[in-house]
């Protein structure tokens, strides 16, 4: 009931303007507790935008989200240990309830470590869950570092990101090198005793920084107390900002997904956040707390009580660090020891051990965090890139990192060559210099190997492509020929053998001025154009519509024809009309 | 004392000086010396002669028909019986082969043979004797003084023996293809009889470096880590960060890899 007339004129006149109210109603306030908060401090827009972000769905892309449950793991349990942990080395008698060391002088360190694992209910579960989580946490690490590098996701805009996935990665290795080293047991004593010949053979330097570490003379009591210090604010303070950081450019550029059907460069096929993705990280967050708590409950990891309290004199067989500072390791075990010399009078050099044990730390992580850069530059791909590369289209790339890891796993090796050689009965110096040769060898042969499987992975793309999946039914004709079935691939199943771009290596621009005058960047552009040639030098390209309609023609069997729609398909596909090759974009005008 | 120093210019004087000097240098020697050489002086004649023949059979090919070595293996006067039984009872004698070590292999003697073996080995030159029972007893934990006991054993085992043969004895590598063997088949009579004779590229700890009460410790520390329950799990096999890095790796990663692709591929 209502005192209105409607059928006035003048309404009539305003019937076709904005219905305000009916947009006010679509976006209604939220109620309850969210809204409350949400009168508050705003945070609605904002989770929103998080909520409704959408994520493609693959395996590999839950490499970093293993990273990130397993450092929460990490920083939960961390929280319970930091309850009994006792961060000092004054010496106390043990009294605890491991017999083998009743009675010793050990560390309050140790002791309380020991009390952890003895005598305080729960502690040894939860010590060994925080022990298998770190390992677990730098594992997959390198493993999401290596799905990244190798589907091409650090291309721009992802560069930074890359770059701060870098850090963090180093961060997350030192940050375990700290926290193996706090019980203070006979294993971790050594690394730091080793960590305090690291730090003296930095040339010049490095005996005053030894002091500065360690407060004094090695051991001193300094330095656990500081290193905990070091374990549980600092750089659990920085990783953690930095891997906020990390998450919220993911959002920001959002995720990148793999080639396929309707997926491009400017969408993202998946799920959205809210509900599905929560649903699904949520639940893999507690699938990696059971798995990590299951591995820790039957599994026992660095066994303090059986390594002994530290005590400078004693040293065991198998000392070696933590997995993720072992390439660091065997760079010692595979650098000769005539590397060190003495010049103006009595300054030694070190370089037996330096550059293993120092230097290369930045170099490694140097280089990692510098390949974007270094590859845009090469190829001059200045684009954005949301849409992955299958490892085998980016021979050279894959390539690339296949090798790096080949010398990385020599050096990983090359600290377990003690192991090596009593397991398998033989001499610790053949393996010491089969490694030392591999080093150098390994990685060229491990690049072209690589490189070879790519291109010829392309080609067998290119087969399938062409020609269709072999079915594996021998049809015999009439004539008494054989031939075996090539079944056709559906649009859905070319699309991700045929989307892919191959550039040209790039053509060197004018090196001479009109004037003849050498131009002051010519020497940087062979440079590049070299580089250029080396990377795109040997390829493979995606088949085009034109050769697939010449490879049908020339099949003129009744079950090689095309099911209808195909032709339109493959013309949407675009990665064939969009292909442009890469020219230097320096010119000399 | 008069009497004593009017003949002091008697000319036996210097000869009854050196004598006494010789005697108590001699003495104060006997007195101070490590005792470990006491050639096995009870065993019957009969079994040295069981062990000659034994020896000619099995051993002589390499050690020579008198043990006085040849190329092909060491002499053996003066090794003692401790020395035989350790080598013989572990199988790593008779050597199967030419080997960088003599490896732990199948025992060829009952305990008759290896104890004849070792008279005859003993009889021929004074060595170390196989230990006495009260050493090698593995001392049980439960009272504090067995227990501190026990634990003084672990200290001399780091700070003598972990550097080769790991913290918990499961051995480690040496040079050019040798290797501190793993301790724990060992039993306590052979571990006491490879401190005290160094087999292949062990260093001798005689009763000066470590004492039998020390040796027995030691033992005991051994034992007493073998029996204790594994409050951590399965160990993997002692060996340090290189087996828990590889579990971390293969199992670690992959079964969550495995989770993760079960996710992925589940509809939302």
């Amino acid at each position: 009931m209502t005192t209105i007339n409607e059928n006035r004129p003048a309404q009539g006149l305003r019937a076709d303007d904005r219905r305000d109210e009916e947009v006010h109603d679509s976006t209604k306030p939220l109620g309850g507790i969210a809204g409350w908060v949400d009168d508050r401090v705003g945070a609605a827009k904002g989770v929103s935008f998080l909520l409704k972000k959408v994520f493609p769905d693959h395996w590999s892309f839950m490499l970093g989200e293993i990273a990130m449950y397993s450092m929460i793991v990490c920083l939960l349990t961390g929280a319970f240990l930091t309850f009994w942990f006792v961060p000092s080395q004054t010496l106390v008698p043990y009294d605890g309830s491991y017999i083998p060391l009743q009675g010793i002088m050990v560390s309050d360190a140790y002791r309380s470590t020991l009390d952890i694992s003895f005598d305080i209910r729960g502690g040894l579960l939860i010590r060994q869950i925080h022990h298998w989580g770190a390992l677990i946490f730098i594992v997959s690490v390198f493993a999401h570092m290596a799905r990244v590098f190798f589907t091409g996701a650090f291309r721009k805009p992802r560069e930074i990101n890359w770059v701060f996935g870098t850090i963090l990665s180093m961060l997350a290795c030192i940050e375990g090198f700290a926290g193996y080293s706090l019980p203070d047991d006979l294993l971790s004593g050594t690394g730091i005793r080793a960590m305090n010949g690291f730090v003296q053979s930095v040339p010049v330097i490095g005996s005053y920084m030894s002091y500065f570490i360690f407060g004094g003379a090695f051991p001193g009591e300094a330095i656990v107390p500081r290193l905990y210090s070091v374990h549980i604010l600092l750089i659990p303070a920085i990783l953690i900002g930095l891997f906020t950081a990390h998450i919220l450019l993911v959002f920001v550029h959002k995720h990148t997904q793999y080639p396929g059907p309707g997926r491009t460069n400017n969408n993202v096929v998946g799920y959205p956040l809210m509900p599905v993705y929560i649903a699904k990280a949520g639940g893999f967050f507690f699938m990696v707390f059971g798995v990590i708590t299951l591995i820790s409950a039957l599994f026992t990891i660095n066994p303090i009580w059986a390594y002994g309290p530290y005590d400078p004199s004693p040293v065991t067989a198998g000392s070696q660090p933590d997995w993720y500072m072992g390439f660091a390791d065997g760079a010692l075990r595979l650098l000769p020891g005539w590397l060190e010399f003495v010049s103006w009078g009595d300054f030694t050099w070190s370089m037996n051990i330096f550059p293993g044990s120092i230097l290369l730390l930045p170099i490694m992580w140097g280089i990692i965090g510098a390949y974007p850069f270094v590859e845009s530059w090469v190829t001059g791909d200045k684009r954005e890139h949301h849409l992955l590369d299958r490892p085998r289209n980016a021979p050279t790339r894959t390539a690339i990192g296949v090798a790096g890891i080949t010398m990385y796993l020599v050096l990983f090796f090359a600290a377990g060559n003690d192991l090596i050689a009593i397991k398998l009965h033989l001499s610790i110096n053949d393996i010491t210099m089969a490694l030392r040769t591999l080093f150098f060898v390994g990685p060229p042969i491990a690049f072209w190997i690589t490189k070879r499987i790519c291109l010829s992975l392309q080609r067998a793309d290119r087969q399938k492509v062409l020609h269709g999946r072999e079915t594996g039914t021998i049809w015999r004709y009439p004539d008494g020929r054989f031939e075996e079935i090539h079944a056709p691939l559906t649009p859905n199943e070319r699309w991700p053998l045929v989307q892919h771009e191959v550039p040209e290596p790039l053509q060197i621009s004018a090196q001479k001025d009109e004037n003849g005058v050498d131009s002051p960047i010519a020497r940087k552009e062979r440079l590049r154009a070299k580089l250029s040639h080396f990377y795109f030098v040997d390829r493979v390209g995606p088949v085009t519509p034109s050769e697939l309609e010449a490879a049908h023609h020339a099949h003129d069997e009744p079950h090689a024809a095309l099911p209808a729609g195909e032709h339109e398909a493959l013309e949407s596909t675009g990665a064939g009309a969009e292909r442009e090759s890469i020219k230097a974009d320096k010119r000399l005008d | 004392m008069n009497a004593l120093a009017a003949r002091r210019r008697h000319p036996a004087a210097i000869a009854v000086l050196l004598l006494l000097g010789l005697l108590v240098t001699g003495g104060a020697y006997s007195f101070f010396a490590p005792k470990d050489a006491n050639a096995a002086s009870t065993v019957s004649a009969d079994a040295v002669q069981d062990g000659k023949n034994l020896f000619l059979a099995n051993c002589a090919s390499c050690h020579g028909v008198n043990a006085e070595g040849t190329k092909s293996g060491p002499s053996l006067v003066g090794v003692g019986a401790a020395s035989v039984d350790f080598q013989v009872s572990t199988g790593r004698m008779p050597l199967a082969g030419p080997n960088v070590q003599a490896p732990v292999n199948k025992v060829k003697f009952d305990e008759t043979q290896i104890a004849a073996l070792a008279a005859f080995v003993a009889s021929l030159g004074a060595g170390p004797a196989v230990p006495e029972e009260k050493w090698t007893t593995v001392i049980q934990p439960g009272t504090p003084e067995n227990n501190r006991a026990i634990a003084t054993g672990g200290e001399i085992f780091r700070v003598n023996c972990a550097m080769c043969h790991n913290f918990a004895g499961a051995g480690g590598a040496l040079t050019r293809g040798k290797y501190a063997p793993a301790l724990d088949e060992a039993t306590p009579r052979q571990i006491y009889e490879a401190m005290v004779t160094g087999p292949q590229s062990m260093p001798v700890f005689n009763d000066r470096n470590i004492s039998p009460e020390g040796k027995q410790q030691v033992i005991s520390y051994l034992a007493a880590q073998r029996d204790q329950t594994n409050v951590g799990g399965f160990s993997l096999g002692n060996l340090g960060p290189v087996s828990e890095g590889l579990f971390a790796w293969v199992f670690g990663l992959g079964i969550l890899i495995a989770g993760a692709v079960w996710l992925g591929k589940k509809a939302a």
